[in-house]
């Protein structure tokens, strides 16, 4: 899979400005609202699935509890599950263009180890901290994490598509391995597995509000998306374009640093969803970048939306969290991605 | 495949190290004494109370450890010469994650009060069965498939941990919070809670596969030579590592079942026995490996329960260690 995307992208180099013109005709824009509407019935029906009964009669009947319910938990919680799953997955799609690699994002390279470490030295340290400042600690962590995953891979000379994402995931799990030491010292093991597992339950009005912090992040990423892409192929030609590469790459670290930490300290970890989403987007619609932004964001809302459904009616009237959904699922799918490369090697 | 993650070629490499220039013989010696020191200090430091029960409780310990020492560092060595490749070990291509899935299914299946109640010699011996089940078709499937890509092979491993440990915390949200407490206890390596019983059949075990891989010594320093050169000297190779693959899976399945998962432990130790010895024949390093594990782990619950007041806490430390180990020669072998 790696090796047709990389020929794919030189392919498409030399006319990628006539390419952007020619591929985003009417039916690009049909299919683009098409996929929008999709995402638009899944939020409907996340809308309508819970223990207690909020149904449109009783809604058109003007119950005051039903309008209640929609108000204070369903809507916010529908919200935020479309606001992390854009962002979660637009966020892989850039950490991926950065990087080079198809098989990284933000939780294989120890960014939400790191913010996870964030909150939790911010919860033994000030435990009455406001939110705001837990999640700016969080941030300041997993931009740490991110730069220091950064510099272990601009010493790694020899940039075999696989051995970034181990050093990455070895990375996460030493960051991890001290957390969960201090984690065990103070006890504190069960509030790390709520951390380290994206659920979006706990999700009401007034605990989510944060998240709308993380779809500006998106739209800025996507503007930015193409600069991305350049600093990807290295500073010396990223300079030759007389752009300036050590702004672009702060731009990205602190995007994706940002939308991590945020969506950690809100809803938890969402697992493989950065990873899958853009490789689905690659192989379903090729790499041309200004179209590869929307779809990544509505397969990432609609993923995420799916497995929120499965995890709230595998086990109705108790809810498996999101996560949990995902990192199974996520982790087959990555399998698949990666034994469809050994056929194509062999 | 880059050539710098093969095994390394029998002879050492950098002569600058003053460590090399130790004979292997002078190094088994020096770490037998350090063993033996390090379980006598164990044994006596801070005995008060009933002294025979005392004793008696930390023989079971030290034995415990000892038994781990020598199963992880066996397994670890002869899958490294057997898949030359200084970088995998079993627990990294999932092991520990699947140790954790089956500990949280049967918890969850059976219910914590069950599971206390079964008698523990049923509990081990159902774990070490699937655990070889588990590896012998995983370790059939990627060795015999014509990849020949050994970061994809990692990786690969390294997922189906991930796919293990999801499951894993699936069924943990699922059970009651008591059955998570009793489990919980499970997750991290304890040498405090062995059964004698199971002390000692897996002593037997590991004894009787600690002999055949003797007997192996001579066998793994030609396998070591990589698959080509291995076949063309005679070795009838898939065999082998056929029995090799299986002997590590017990290995692993019996020490794991026995105190719980240590990762990195396995890395550790084997990449600071070659460090430590000149000649590569497999007749010093098996005994070098042992006993650098068991100094390791003697010597460090001592140190993490005398010194620091700690009681379970040391396989998150070589976790931590041994996880920066990793990426330090997967950089250093890259870089090469």
């Amino acid at each position: 899979m790696l090796a047709p995307a990389l020929s794919r992208t030189a392919a498409t180099e030399d006319s990628s400005a006539v390419a952007v013109r020619r591929t985003r005709g009417p039916g690009e824009k049909t299919a683009l609202a098409l996929g929008a509407l999709g995402v638009l019935v899944l939020a409907v029906i996340s809308i309508f699935v819970g223990v207690t009964n909020v149904s449109a009669p009783k809604l058109l009947a003007g119950d005051l509890d039903a309008w209640q319910m929609l108000w204070v938990s369903r809507l916010p919680r529908t919200l935020a599950v479309v606001l992390a799953g854009t962002a979660v997955a637009v966020a892989g799609l850039i950490m991926q263009l950065m990087v080079r690699n198809r098989f990284v994002e933000p939780s294989t390279v120890g960014t939400v180890e790191s913010a996870t470490l964030g909150i939790l030295v911010v919860t033994v340290a000030f435990p009455a901290a406001p939110l705001l400042a837990k999640m700016g600690i969080a941030s300041l962590f997993a931009l740490g994490g991110t730069a220091l995953f950064l510099a272990v891979l601009s010493r790694l000379p020899l940039r075999n598509t696989l051995i970034v994402p181990i050093v990455g995931i070895m990375l996460g799990g030493v960051i991890g391995s001290v957390t969960t030491f201090f984690a065990y010292r103070y006890d504190l093991l069960q509030t790390l597995s709520n951390w380290m597992i994206g659920d979006f339950s706990g999700v009401l009005r007034g605990r989510y509000e944060l998240l709308w912090i993380v779809a500006a992040l998106t739209i800025v990423g996507y503007i930015a998306a193409d600069r991305f892409t350049v600093a990807g192929m290295g500073a010396d030609f990223t300079t030759n374009l007389g752009m300036n590469y050590q702004a672009i790459m702060r731009l990205g670290l602190v995007i994706v640093s940002l939308i991590s930490a945020v969506v950690v300290t809100t809803v938890g970890a969402v697992p493989f969803l950065g990873l899958i989403v853009p490789n689905i987007v690659s192989l379903l619609f090729g790499d041309n970048l200004r179209r590869a932004v929307p779809w990544t964001a509505i397969f990432g809302a609609g993923f995420v939306l799916i497995c929120d459904i499965i995890g709230r009616t595998i086990r109705f009237p108790y809810e498996v969290p999101v996560g949990m959904v995902m990192s199974v699922l996520g982790a087959i799918v990555f399998l698949a991605l990666l034994l469809k490369t050994r056929t194509r090697n062999a | 495949m880059p050539e710098v993650l093969t095994a390394p070629p029998p002879v050492a490499r950098r002569r600058g190290n003053p460590l090399r220039k130790a004979s292997p013989r002078l190094v088994l010696m020096v770490l037998a004494v350090a063993t033996l020191i390090a379980i006598a200090l164990f044994m006596t430091v801070d005995l008060k109370g009933a002294i025979g029960y005392a004793l008696k409780l930390r023989g079971i310990r030290v034995g415990a450890m000892l038994l781990v020492a020598i199963a992880v560092g066996l397994s670890t060595l002869m899958f490294q010469t057997v898949t030359s490749n200084r970088l995998l070990t079993p627990s990294i291509m999932g092991f520990d994650a699947l140790y954790l899935l089956i500990q949280t299914s049967l918890v969850f299946t059976l219910g914590s009060s069950t599971l206390l109640t079964a008698a523990p010699a049923l509990k081990f011996g159902i774990e070490v069965v699937l655990m070889v089940a588990f590896s012998a078709l995983l370790y059939r499937w990627l060795f015999t498939g014509g990849s020949g890509s050994l970061h994809l092979m990692l990786l690969v491993g390294i997922v189906i941990g991930t796919l293990f440990r999801g499951f894993s915390s699936l069924l943990q949200r699922l059970m009651e919070p008591s059955d998570f407490l009793i489990l919980q206890d499970l997750f991290f390596a304890s040498f405090n809670q062995v059964e004698p019983v199971l002390l000692g059949i897996s002593a037997v075990i590991i004894g009787v596969i600690a002999v055949i891989a003797w007997r192996l010594r001579h066998s793994f320093d030609v396998l070591a030579l990589g698959r080509e050169t291995a076949i063309n000297l005679g070795v009838d190779h898939r065999r082998t590592v056929s029995l090799v693959l299986v002997m590590c899976a017990v290995l692993v399945a019996v020490s794991t079942a026995l105190v719980g998962p240590v990762t990195f432990f396995g890395l550790l130790v084997v990449s600071i026995a070659y460090q430590l010895v000149r000649d590569f024949s497999h007749a010093w390093l098996l005994p070098i490996t042992v006993l650098l594990g068991a100094v390791t782990l003697i010597g460090g619950q001592l140190i993490l329960e005398q010194v620091f007041g700690f009681n379970t806490a040391l396989s998150i430390i070589i976790e931590f260690i041994g996880g920066l180990l990793f990426i330090y020669l997967l950089l250093k072998g890259s870089l090469k």
